[in-house]
């Protein structure tokens, strides 16, 4: 793990706020290529805005965000689409298209983009559910998976175009600690076999301390970063106690 | 050696078969908008080399995705299938490291883990049980709301008033533009229509008997209950289809509120009270229709309202709001249950929707059709 590496992602500048009201002010950082970067932060910190700006869904209030070298917001057109291509998202609840099977929900995005011959497409759905695990469940409808199976799903479905970044919105909220385990396996295993670089929403320290290389802390007070850096750092040498007490999971302490 | 050029950036070559042996060569990038243009000339490729051995010289290749390792996997797959062998020469340790990693073993035996396809019998049982259950279901829900409603009229109180309130707004209030716009239409053209026949004998008075009977018998009690199904009955099976989805009924039961009664009883009660009014709005606006037309072929209004009321009994008007009584019920009771019948997804509550309305309209005629036979028999 060097230091100087290639960003990936950059964020530059950037506030978002919501009719007026700032959310976050002037955040700048940058994720580099192949990392596994948390964002975390306590509820209404302004994490899922965060990541919601980084995909494109939101226009930034002030500033910029590239995804290689590309402003997303700015992004028109076939160059959008191109862009987009470049990642995949796993939203908080799956969301898996209720009316396909789990391999159609793969299938979808090959079929809708590439010209490959529909033999191709079904085998690199299966692959690709072979990578999460769930070779043997392509027939079943989402309804019919549990909750980690359909994040892996998800996950399965976000890759299916092997982008080269992956962003995670709540990886483990609401799943058993096995299951999380086993999602936080999943993807130290995609990142370190095919690459990928994962951004992570979440604010579940196991799966903070087990995998992430990097992560950034948002905090509500400060509208912005906290803290950056590697999460044992932070744990035992930030100079901010705010951030000490995330880590440590201790009530506030007594100034 | 023949070379074709396949894509812009990727490129496969064949060599002749030599002993069996025939090596291709695939060069460039392999990723999933390249591998498409390559894949039927492989998979072609190999269907007529008929080799025993393949040999894939991947050396020259700068970069491979999930697709084009699928490519190595669908080749090595047809070879095996023919009884040959396959080898990938060259491939970089990073792709290498893809390769193994998406090996899905047999694909035969996955393929046969996956849900088995069903024959016709099997459909046909599904069918035969599925229309068992649902009658089951049905007759199962007919006993709660009965139950439900005895309950309701024992104790008045215990009925959520507010609630009905508000349903009847929805469903019967705010219905009623709708409803006088169809119905002064239907006068209208039936009036139109009719007059147009009876004048060549001088019989136009008896357009006022056509538009009375048939408005306050049939088309005002049919038209309103129509206009029920594809408005509230909808309306009513989307509203609870969503809150099953979104376990709000589970919610109910959990804090010991029965969801018929508290959900199906207030919308039941609402369509039952509105359908008769709203059907009184639809016979009068039929009448005003028929009686403007009349007025346009020099019959005065004084006639046609005279000939009305000496024509058309009470007991056709009365007739025709008993039907719209029942055809409220039933509309709002099957646009509730077929809303608490939804499975869970989006399109559920669609389909719950659709089949409110279907099922809805169907009752709706059946029942039509028993009234007149009853009717026919009590002379009314």
């Amino acid at each position: 793990m060097t230091a100087e590496r290639e960003a990936i992602i950059r964020v530059e500048n950037f506030t978002a706020a919501y009719n007026g009201q700032v959310v976050l002010e002037d955040v700048n950082f940058e994720v580099f290529t192949g990392e596994i970067f948390f964002i975390l932060g306590s509820s209404g910190s302004g994490k899922s805005t965060l990541l919601k700006h980084m995909i494109g869904l939101y226009q930034p209030a002030v500033g910029r965000i590239f995804i290689e070298g590309h402003d997303i917001a700015a992004a028109q057109g076939d160059e959008r689409l191109q862009l987009l291509r470049t990642f995949g998202v796993m939203y908080q609840s799956g969301a898996l298209f209720g009316s396909m099977t789990l391999l159609e929900n793969v299938s979808l995005p090959l079929e809708e983009f590439t010209d490959l011959p529909p033999d191709a497409i079904r085998l690199i759905a299966l692959m690709k559910l072979k990578q999460v695990g769930l070779e043997s469940y392509g027939d079943l409808m989402p309804s019919e998976l549990s909750g980690g199976m359909q994040k892996r799903g998800a996950i399965a479905r976000a890759m299916a175009l092997d982008p080269r970044v992956l962003f995670l919105d709540e990886l483990s909220a609401g799943l058993d600690p096995v299951t999380s385990a086993e999602l936080d396996e999943l993807v130290l295993r995609l990142s370190r076999s095919l690459k990928i670089t994962f951004v992570v929403v979440t604010h579940e320290l196991p799966s903070i301390f087990a995998i992430a290389d990097r992560i950034i802390m948002l905090d509500k007070q400060v509208k912005g970063i906290a803290a950056m850096g590697k999460p044992e750092e932070l744990r035992d040498h930030s100079d901010n106690p705010r951030v000490r007490q995330f880590f440590s999971r201790k009530p506030a302490p007594d100034i | 050696m023949k070379e074709n050029l396949s894509a812009s950036s990727v490129r496969l070559r064949a060599g002749a078969v030599h002993d069996g042996v025939v090596a291709i060569t695939i060069e460039g990038r392999l990723d999933s908008n390249t591998t498409g243009k390559i894949w039927r000339q492989a998979t072609e490729t190999l269907a007529t080399a008929k080799a025993r051995s393949v040999i894939v010289d991947a050396s020259e290749i700068d970069y491979c995705d999930g697709s084009g390792i699928a490519l190595f996997v669908h080749l090595r797959n047809l070879q095996h299938k023919a009884g040959g062998q396959l080898e990938i020469q060259g491939l970089r340790p990073e792709f290498q490291g893809l390769l193994q990693e998406s090996d899905l073993g047999d694909l035969e035996q996955l393929e046969s883990q996956q849900r088995p396809k069903t024959n016709l019998a099997e459909e046909v049982g599904r069918a035969v049980v599925g229309f068992w259950e649902d009658t089951r279901s049905l007759i199962g829900f007919v006993g709660e709301l009965v139950s439900a409603l005895g309950r309701a009229a024992s104790h008045p109180r215990s009925v959520r008033w507010r609630d009905v309130v508000r349903v009847a707004e929805s469903a019967g209030v705010n219905a009623l533009p709708i409803i006088v716009l169809v119905s002064f239409l239907m006068g209208v053209i039936m009036a139109f229509q009719g007059a147009i026949s009876l004048r060549r004998f001088g019989a136009d008075i008896f357009v006022a008997n056509l538009v009375g009977l048939a408005m306050l018998r049939e088309l005002g009690p049919l038209m309103t209950a129509i206009i029920l199904a594809g408005r509230s009955g909808s309306a009513f099976a989307a509203e609870l289809g969503t809150m099953k989805v979104r376990e709000e009924i589970d919610a109910l039961k959990t804090m010991g509120l029965d969801p018929v009664r508290f959900l199906v009883v207030t919308r039941v009660i609402a369509a039952v009270v509105m359908t008769p009014l709203l059907t009184v709005f639809a016979d009068l606006l039929g009448l005003i229709g028929g009686a403007v037309v009349m007025r346009s072929f020099g019959i005065p209004l004084v006639t046609f309202y005279n000939q009305v009321q000496y024509q058309v009994t009470y007991g056709s008007f009365v007739g025709g709001l008993v039907k719209s009584f029942v055809f409220g019920i039933l509309v709002a009771a099957i646009g509730c249950l077929r809303g608490l019948q939804t499975t869970t997804g989006a399109s559920a509550v669609g389909e719950s929707t659709t089949r409110a309305v279907v099922s809805g309209i169907i009752l709706i005629v059946i029942t039509d059709g028993i009234f007149s036979v009853v009717y026919y028999y009590l002379n009314v």
